[in-house]
């Protein structure tokens, strides 16, 4: 920032000669960096707000009206010398006219508006999504710039020189925000000559350099001073506007009060000036710009942390619980999801296990169970998350001035976070969440704690039998019916619901094998063989590499899934898509077995955009072949990435039908039943 | 409610045969200082370092545990909110559990013994506890090397080549549950190892160089039914541990007492189940299933099962218990030494630490890792190297002190030479007395010119 300011603060005095003006013009056409851009569009909005006081303004401009409504756009046309001047940097001949229009006042608020509104179009996208927060402060930003123009005619030469010396690297900055503020600070401090004022302040800057310490300095008082000169000169802008704004002596007095500040100023206060702002109308814009910015982030979707954005990554992991070191070889295409020296958490975890006061130590346990991967698979997930709630929910008590329904729900994020920390929720988890805190926030306020708390427990107990123990059986019910004697069932890996239908199915007398379909590293598919075989079924095991092979024997298809998406994307343990695929080539029918709630409306085209990485030492390693140990160290490696995906996305195509506690539809009736359940999630 | 619903209890002990003659009726073992602070002190600020701050601390003897509840009150004033409970001599670990087991309410309890010198997190075994549900968690760590390390003197070397084998531990493979455990007497024997446990493990790794650190997580409702129903136990290690471990598979313990709540999730499945489990495969769901019998039979005796984990520290991490003279030495050696960090000394450049208010005559060094504690004074020409000494000690011209460990009060006149050894408070060592892998007892005089060597002085 510092670099490119020096240049534009000392163009601020020189405003007045012509000559020098182009090459602080000049910076516009860099717009394209962020801090250029807004000051651009705070000025352009700026222009685009005055309307009023503009049209009366321009006497010369063609085409006042015009250039009103859409400042950006329309002025280029409105004032066709404008957009040319500023884009184009060696024209200097329009600039200079620009600037000699810049001593008569109306002319001036004019000329300094457009210049940022003809910037070329790249600018002027940047620019738009700023403007609505903009347009807000446009006053002020108009007037301030006008007001530095003015001003300097009448304020000493001395200043200019001032600026040039001392402040020129610090006050550049922004040049038409920051002028104001320290206007309100001369005032406060009248006794303090500006020179001096400036060399403190120039001082100052150089000694802190950050603009946070600056916007400490500034007190209590020197902000209300600020604010009231700030109100002052919206007053006199205004009058300007209502049409006699040249003329109006009184606010061309004030405006000058607040120019010679402004100039004065801006050395000092290279950055503070848009964040000390605040209060002065020209800072307004910048601080109209900020909260939305913020706003404007949180309020974009983001249902995930990008892990390959540094800044966010730093800010989590300041609040993270759980120290985690990111693992060093990530595959480039999955930077965005989180991956973590396997093995590094859950030592660090545990020993701080007296240490976390907030936590409910059963969130902790599933917390430390998740992590060590203790539990794993949705339904487990989920329920055990549900329960360590429960219990939290059990152990709560609302603290004295606060309200049950928002402290809770303060206290179920705070859960969350950390057991995202442990381990990314899965889909049905967040639907689950979302459940809750739905039965929290809806809770009326005439209940009573143990009532509220009670109502939440038995609403959590009813989720869980609902959504999950009951929806199984109605899956199994559903599902035995497509299985007839003689079948050859084949399914991948281990899903619960899958279990209990074969179980079911075999209770139930038909006559029928199943072929388990496994696959490194995890060898899921063992502990269903375990236990199917337990049970006397006749069972075929194989790995995933003789799909192709085994699949011409197979009747159907039956797999499970992590979550069904509303374009009917199967999300599901990896390898699943490929199962499927092969069984459609084979015409082998593949049944989803899913429960409804972890359904979710969202769309997904692939498995890169969300995911979970697993561990990627698990891939390297073979269980039992110590011999193999081509790939030990790789970490050191820094040309060998391992990727060890956890889902992965079985597209619509593939799947016959779909199972769910609400009967077996095709998947492209899946958003029927978000919609549906949606609705029903509410009354639940 | 306790933290992390945990609460603790320090068995502090009383006098120990092992330690004769360094513990006495006034020093307590609980307060054998070790780098010049009780022994006790180490566990305490430990659970303090891990905020755990509501202790009870059990003491054999009423004596002892007023000694230790003043010593407690006095350092730990504001610190700690410690309840002393004094208990009648040789009731054993169990006994004094039985003691306090009435004030306990919350669902697990760490046991730690107050003896022992450690940085391993509590929290680690506690949270390995809560983490696999178990009924019983025992910190394990790597058996202490024994002797001095290599700049040794000849005493030490010989100690070296002792293997020491404190306990013999099985472990299944991925090292997280306790399958074996077999201490003191019965480390020389056989190893006996149940076939249904073999059978349900597949695979025991046994171990030799382990050694239970004598901190562990009970679940509450478990240890009060054994020590209800079990009156007959004497002892934590040798009686309730092995018992729980024995009893794995074929549990006695009411063990669902506290889980209900949890429904199925803590429920171990079957013994054959124990295998994949102990594979890191505890499918939740079917073991949720369970209470809904609905097409998964209940498995036979599900709720007969229960979990004994271990938390086996990292090497990198310092564990010791001192139960004896040698690893009275050898403690006080590491931690002025290796272990540094546990001192809560700031040590010189010259990785020692001696007390501003100890004098030093001329010509006299103090090598590293050594400590002066205040108001010590020495003569010329005297040399300590790898010695504790202790407060306001007065020790002559010409003294030799290596590897050893003087107390308080000491007096040691000219030309005397201490290797190996441990000098209690207010000994008096005349002129040119000399001893080698001895121990002095408190307020015991050595006489002008006697050697000794690998003796034991006490007064009768």
């Amino acid at each position: 920032m510092d670099m490119r300011r020096p240049p534009r603060t000392v163009s601020d005095p020189k405003v007045r000669q012509v000559g020098f003006v182009t090459p602080s013009e000049a910076p516009p056409t860099r717009s394209l960096s962020d801090a250029p851009t807004t000051v651009a569009a705070a000025a352009s909005a700026a222009s685009a707000s005055s309307p009023p006081s503009g049209e009366i303004s321009l006497p010369g401009s063609s085409l006042s009206p015009v250039m009103i409504p859409p400042p950006r756009h329309a002025s280029s046309d409105g004032r066709p010398s404008a957009p040319v001047a500023v884009p184009n940097p060696a024209s200097s001949l329009r600039r200079e006219s620009l600037r000699i229009r810049v001593g008569s006042y109306n002319a001036s608020e004019v000329v300094l508006g457009t210049p940022p509104s003809a910037s070329p179009s790249s600018r002027t996208d940047n620019a738009a999504s700023e403007f609505s927060e903009e347009t807000m402060s446009p006053w002020h930003g108009k007037s301030g710039t006008a007001k530095v123009a003015s001003s300097f005619p009448g304020s000493s030469s001395e200043m200019i020189v001032m600026k040039t010396g001392v402040g020129g690297g610090g006050g550049a900055g922004s040049t038409p925000k920051s002028p104001l503020t320290t206007a309100s600070v001369v005032k406060t401090l009248p006794g303090i000559s500006e020179k001096e004022r400036e060399v403190l302040m120039g001082t100052q800057n150089d000694g802190a350099g950050v603009s946070k310490t600056l916007k400490e300095k500034t007190t209590k008082a020197e902000r209300r001073a600020l604010q009231e000169a700030q109100r002052a000169a919206k007053a006199a802008a205004k009058e300007a506007g209502a049409g006699v704004k040249p003329s109006a002596a009184s606010g061309s007095a004030v405006v000058a009060n607040t120019k010679q500040g402004k100039v004065v100023k801006p050395p000092s206060q290279k950055k503070d000036g848009p964040q000390i702002a605040p209060p002065s109308g020209s800072s307004e814009k910048k601080v109209v710009d900020r909260p939305p910015e913020k706003d404007r982030k949180k309020d974009v979707p983001a249902p995930r942390m990008q892990f390959d954005d540094k800044h966010r990554v730093e800010k989590a992991k300041r609040r993270a619980v759980v120290n985690q070191f990111e693992a060093k070889n990530r595959v480039e295409l999955f930077r965005h999801l989180p991956q973590y020296i396997h093995g590094t958490q859950l030592p660090d975890l545990e020993g701080k296990f007296f240490q976390l006061d907030p936590m409910h130590p059963s969130v902790y346990k599933v917390g430390l169970q998740y992590l060590s991967g203790q539990i794993s698979g949705g339904n487990a997930r989920c329920i055990a998350m549900l329960l360590a709630f429960r219990e939290a929910i059990r152990d709560y008590s609302t603290p004295p001035e606060k309200a049950l329904v928002r402290d809770l729900t303060a206290k179920i994020s705070s859960y969350v976070s950390f057991l995202i920390e442990c381990r990314p929720l899965s889909i049905s988890m967040g639907n689950t969440i979302k459940f809750l805190k739905n039965r929290i926030a809806k809770l009326p306020d005439t209940m009573s704690e143990s009532e509220a708390k009670s109502s939440l427990q038995s609403d959590i107990d009813r989720f869980i039998n609902e959504k999950i123990v009951i929806a199984d059986k109605v899956i199994i019910r559903h599902a035995v019916t497509k299985i007839r004697d003689g079948d050859v069932l084949l399914t991948y890996g281990l899903s619960s619901v899958v279990e209990m239908i074969l179980v079911y199915a075999h209770e139930v007398g038909k006559q029928f094998r199943v072929v388990i379909v496994d696959s490194r590293p995890k060898l899921e598919g063992q502990v269903l063989l375990h236990r199917l075989v337990a049970k006397g079924l006749n069972c075929t095991y194989t790995h995933i590499n003789a799909i192709s092979y085994i699949m011409h024997e197979v009747t159907r298809v039956f797999l499970g899934a992590a979550s069904v998406l509303s374009n009917g994307t199967v999300y599901s343990r990896v390898g699943t898509a490929c199962v499927a695929m092969v069984a459609n080539a084979f015409r082998v029918p593949v049944l989803i077995c899913c429960e409804a709630y972890k359904f979710h409306e969202r769309v997904q085209l692939d498995s890169i955009c969300s995911n979970e990485l697993g561990d990627p030492d698990v891939i390297s390693k073979v269980s039992g072949r110590q011999d193999l140990n081509h790939l030990d160290n790789w970490a050191d490696n820094e040309n060998l990435q391992l990727l060890n995906l956890s889902y992965d996305a079985t597209p619509s195509d593939y799947v016959s039908m779909i199972i769910t506690d609400y009967g077996m539809l095709p998947p492209s009736s899946v958003p029927v039943i978000v919609r549906e359940y949606r609705r029903e999630n509410l009354w639940i | 409610m306790a933290r992390m619903d945990f609460e603790v209890v320090v068995l502090a002990g009383g006098t120990s045969r092992n330690l004769n003659p360094l513990v006495s009726q006034e020093v307590p073992k609980a307060l054998l200082p070790v780098a010049n602070r009780p022994v006790l002190s180490y566990v305490l600020e430990l659970l303090e370092a891990s905020n755990l701050k509501d202790l009870i601390v059990v003491v054999e003897g009423e004596d002892a545990a007023l000694r230790i509840g003043g010593w407690i009150s006095g350092a730990y004033v504001d610190r700690l909110h410690v309840e002393v409970a004094a208990v009648p001599e040789g009731v054993g670990t169990a006994g004094a559990l039985r003691a306090v087991a009435s004030y306990l309410t919350a669902n697990d309890v760490l046991i730690v013994s107050g003896d022992l010198v450690t940085d391993v997190p509590p929290g680690a075994v506690a949270a390995t506890h809560r983490r696999h549900s178990a009924v019983v968690t025992a910190l394990l760590c790597p058996a202490p090397v024994s002797g001095p390390s290599d700049t040794g003197t000849s005493g030490g070397k010989e100690k070296a080549k002792k293997p020491v084998r404190c306990n013999i531990v099985g472990l299944d493979p991925t090292r997280q549950y306790l399958l074996h455990l077999a201490t003191g007497a019965e480390v020389e024997k056989d190893i006996r190892v149940q076939k249904s446990l073999l059978r349900a493990v597949g695979q025991i790794e046994i171990r030799a160089d382990l050694m239970d650190a004598h901190m562990y997580a009970f679940k509450r409702s478990v240890l009060q039914d054994i020590l209800d129903q079990k009156d007959k136990f004497h002892s934590i290690r040798q009686d309730i541990l092995p018992y729980l471990i024995r009893t794995q598979l074929n549990s006695e313990v009411s063990d669902n007492g506290g889980i209900k709540s949890e429904l199925g999730m803590d429920n171990i499945s079957s013994q054959n189940d124990l295998r994949w489990l102990s594979q890191h495969r505890e499918i939740a769901p079917s073991a949720f299933q369970e209470p809904h019998a609905f097409s998964l039979k209940p498995l036979p005796d599900a709720r007969r099962t229960h979990k004994c984990c271990a938390y086996i520290a990292s090497e990198s991490k310092y564990c010791a218990r001192l139960n004896s003279i040698q690893a009275y030495s050898d403690i006080n050696r590491d931690v002025v030494g290796e272990a540094s960090h546990l001192s809560g000394y700031s040590f010189s450049a010259q990785n020692n630490i001696i007390h501003p208010s100890a004098e030093l005559g001329s010509k006299t060094t103090v090598g590293p890792q050594c400590m002066l504690a205040e108001g010590s004074k020495l003569g010329d020409k005297c040399s300590v190297k790898r010695s504790v000494i202790g407060r306001h000690c007065r020790i002559g011209s010409n003294v030799k002190i290596v590897n050893s460990i003087v107390m308080n009060h000491v007096t040691i006149e000219d030309g005397c030479s201490i290797q190996g050894s441990v000098v209690c408070s207010n000994v008096q060592l005349q002129e040119r007395v000399v001893l080698k892998d001895c121990q002095v007892g408190a307020g015991y005089v050595v006489t002008t010119g006697s050697e000794h060597k690998s003796e034991s002085l006490a007064r009768k």
